[in-house]
């Protein structure tokens, strides 16, 4: 048995995945004609297609070659991919559930469970699709191992405590202390030394030996990986920018999913080429470009298309978010001459694991680098350590920038309670007043 | 031919429509109740604001669409949310306003203004029946003395209750067992907008508290509902001659500023 998966992988992750992806997709489609005002698409497009297809696709043959690993979003993946695990996110795959329009029909499957309706849907939709199969991607393989960090909420912990109750199988878990104020050091290096005290564990797990050379290549590929991304950002503050979040919430995928992979760092360095491009050529995301904003939150995956084009024709472009940009905070942090202190450092002061005041300094140095003009604050009605003290926020930043702001009342993926309508009235009065000021 | 121009609010369950000159004089209005063909009930209310004006649609020279129908209207020449045309009319009518709070059939909303008029910030209710029209008028069926009667019933009460609940569906049961206990029909009239009057005060606290303050939309007709509320705040409100049209009368206002006077 083992042979022949170990044959079919190497067959399917060599040319045999790419191929049978052109054979199902026939030939390659024109682009829908884009409307006016909408600047041209992204050529990367394509290659973040076929990247993340293969993504997917491979996790099909992977199971019985490699362990399988599903991982939080702020787990420092780096430690198991220093094992060859193959690596799937929960959250990445709720995510694509939502821009498909799943979410409601997998949450409801958690919730026939008995899982409450105000639990957050990424994790309604993940149980849901655990439960039932369900998923917009083929199938994905069972985990053999769970790997939480709650760094970005309380909620995976237990999330992730029932997955490994479904399947039977180990979680492993790195408990990083909430930052009030200044990082406290016996706090990092707690975290450091729960990552240290994994490796036996996951020795034993996987059936391979820890090889720190391995390890370190990997932390410094994740960390270009992630300086990379943060280049890609900084491309959206010239003026016009030349890509909009609403494209950086969808080539957001490779830093998540594929950091400390080659593939990623290839991948960035050809969207940032692109993008260099565009800025020097002066091509703009949204032609006639006359308000610049900044998105708060996760995105609203089910409505990504009705929103972009609603900011695209009132000439407004969304240049900067806390969610996009928090996928480029580790770079500065790690360090593979100093892995677990590094590592400790750069998860353990993610920017949803810290205060709000310092998340106000950030947004605020965000705003300021990206000169917008307006807030848009994603109030997800299911993510509440994200959405908690947005009100807060809103007004202190509001003082602090002289700038205006709306509260957007939505959800990742559960559409169940999203009024378009009413959400277009408050963005369109939003807009309006911009244009008035 | 004269110059006129239109505004026409199709909210959730009325239509509204206010015809201006090019002086912006007020010469006409009209009102349909809203159905499922919302052009056809905007239409409507278009036509009798046009007919009182002793006028004819040809010389409707531009019109703006608002309220939540506003897409649906295809005889418009600009559409414009709510919020901008109840600021913009709220101003007409009291220059200098700083603080519009619209109570209407689907929503509420206040509205923060600058000195010139120009929208600061706003706070919405767009989720939850409690604290818009159509909690009072779920209130005034429970409590059977009409939507008109509900605001005069709480006037006249003489003893405070506590109702714990601002939720449409919860706040009909408490409602219900409060008439079981033999509670007087305007003291419980008089917890129902003490109720709504709180939760409005925090989504007035959200946009920020100003004065001149104007009350819009059908919720201002409700005396005790305005009185509360102005004891929350601490703001005394000024409340239109005919608070429904203030959004029909802000388009109809941004229609003249739309067109550039024509110079003979
Ligand atoms: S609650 Fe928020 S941070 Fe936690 S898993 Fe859900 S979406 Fe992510």
């Amino acid at each position: 048995m083992k042979p022949w998966s170990n044959l079919r992988f190497a067959f399917m992750r060599g040319a045999g995945l790419d191929w049978m992806t052109r054979l199902s997709s026939g030939p390659r489609r024109p682009p829908a004609s884009r409307e006016p005002f909408f600047g041209p698409p992204l050529q990367s497009r394509h290659e973040l297609r076929r990247i993340m297809t293969r993504h997917y696709g491979l996790a099909r043959y992977v199971k019985g070659v490699r362990p399988v690993a599903w991982v939080t979003s702020g787990a420092p993946v780096e430690l198991l991919r220093a094992f060859g695990c193959y690596t799937l996110y929960p959250e990445n795959h709720s995510a694509v559930c939502g821009a498909r329009r799943m979410g409601p029909e997998l949450c409801e499957v958690a919730e026939d469970a008995g899982y409450s309706l105000d639990l957050c849907s990424y994790a309604k939709v993940d149980l849901g699709h655990a439960l039932s199969g369900r998923t917009p991607v083929g199938r994905l393989p069972p985990p053999d191992l769970l790997f939480c960090t709650n760094n970005i909420c309380q909620t995976v912990l237990y999330w992730f405590k029932a997955l490994a109750h479904h399947y039977r199988i180990p979680l492993l878990l790195v408990d990083t202390p909430y930052v009030h104020g200044e990082p406290d050091e016996a706090a990092l290096r707690y975290v450091g030394d729960q990552l240290k005290a994994l490796v036996p564990e996951l020795e034993r797990i996987t059936g391979s030996d820890f090889r720190e050379e391995r390890f370190r290549e990997v932390l410094l590929s994740s960390r270009r990986s992630a300086a990379l991304w943060g280049d890609v950002l900084s491309t959206l503050q010239a003026r016009p920018t030349p890509m909009t979040l609403f494209d950086a919430f969808v080539h957001l995928a490779p830093v998540v999913a594929l950091r400390g992979l080659p593939v990623c760092e290839r991948y960035y360095e050809g969207l940032l080429r692109e993008l260099k491009e565009r800025v020097e050529r002066g091509v703009a995301a949204v032609p006639g470009e006359r308000h610049r904003l900044l998105w708060d939150n996760i995105a609203v995956w089910f409505a990504l298309q009705p929103l972009s084009r609603l900011f695209a024709e009132n000439g407004c472009a969304l240049v900067a978010g806390t969610y996009t940009h928090a996928w480029a905070e580790p770079a500065a942090r790690i360090d593979e001459r100093d892995p677990w202190g590094s590592l400790a450092r750069a998860y353990g002061l993610i920017f949803l694991n810290r205060d709000l005041e310092s998340r106000l300094d950030l947004m605020e140095q965000i705003a300021r680098d990206f000169s917008v003009d307006g807030l848009v604050l994603h109030s997800a009605r299911s993510c509440k350590p994200y959405s908690l003290g947005q009100y807060g926020i809103q007004r202190a930043l509001e003082e602090r920038l002289g700038v205006r702001s709306v509260v957007l009342e939505a959800d990742m993926t559960d559409f169940r309670s999203w009024a378009e309508a009413a959400a277009r009235t408050r963005l369109m009065a939003f807009i309006e007043s911009l244009e008035a000021a | 031919m004269a110059s006129l121009y239109g505004g026409l609010d199709v909210g959730s369950m009325t239509a509204k429509a206010v015809v201006l000159d090019a002086d912006g004089r007020l010469l006409g209005w009209g009102m349909a109740e809203t159905t499922p063909q919302l052009a056809v009930c905007g239409r409507e209310a278009l036509d009798g604001a046009v007919c009182a004006a002793g006028a004819r649609s040809e010389e409707l020279a531009f019109v703006v669409g608002t309220g939540y129908g506003r897409e649906a209207l295809p005889f418009v020449q600009k559409r414009v949310t709510e919020i901008t045309c109840h600021a913009r009319g709220a101003c007409a009518l009291f220059p200098g306003a700083a603080l519009v709070v619209d109570v209407g059939g689907q929503d509420s909303k206040a509205i923060r203004l600058d000195a010139s008029g120009r929208v600061l910030a706003f706070a919405m209710n767009d989720k939850c029946a409690a604290g818009t029209g159509r909690f009072l008028n779920a209130m005034a069926a429970t409590l059977r003395t009409g939507i008109e009667g509900l605001g005069p019933a709480g006037n006249n009460s003489t003893r405070e209750l506590a109702m714990s609940s601002t939720c449409t569906v919860f706040a009909e049961s408490e409602v219900i067992s409060l008439i079981a206990r033999g509670e007087a029909v305007p003291d419980i009239a008089h917890a129902v907008h003490r109720a709504m009057a709180k939760k409005l005060a925090g989504l007035v606290r959200q946009a920020g508290v100003g004065e001149p303050a104007v009350f819009t939309g059908g919720g201002a007709l409700n005396v005790d509902l305005v009185r509360c509320l102005e004891e929350f705040l601490g703001v005394s409100f000024r409340i239109p001659e005919r608070p429904q049209l203030t959004g029909a009368l802000g388009a109809a206002h941004l229609a003249r500023e739309a067109t550039p006077a024509r110079s003979l």
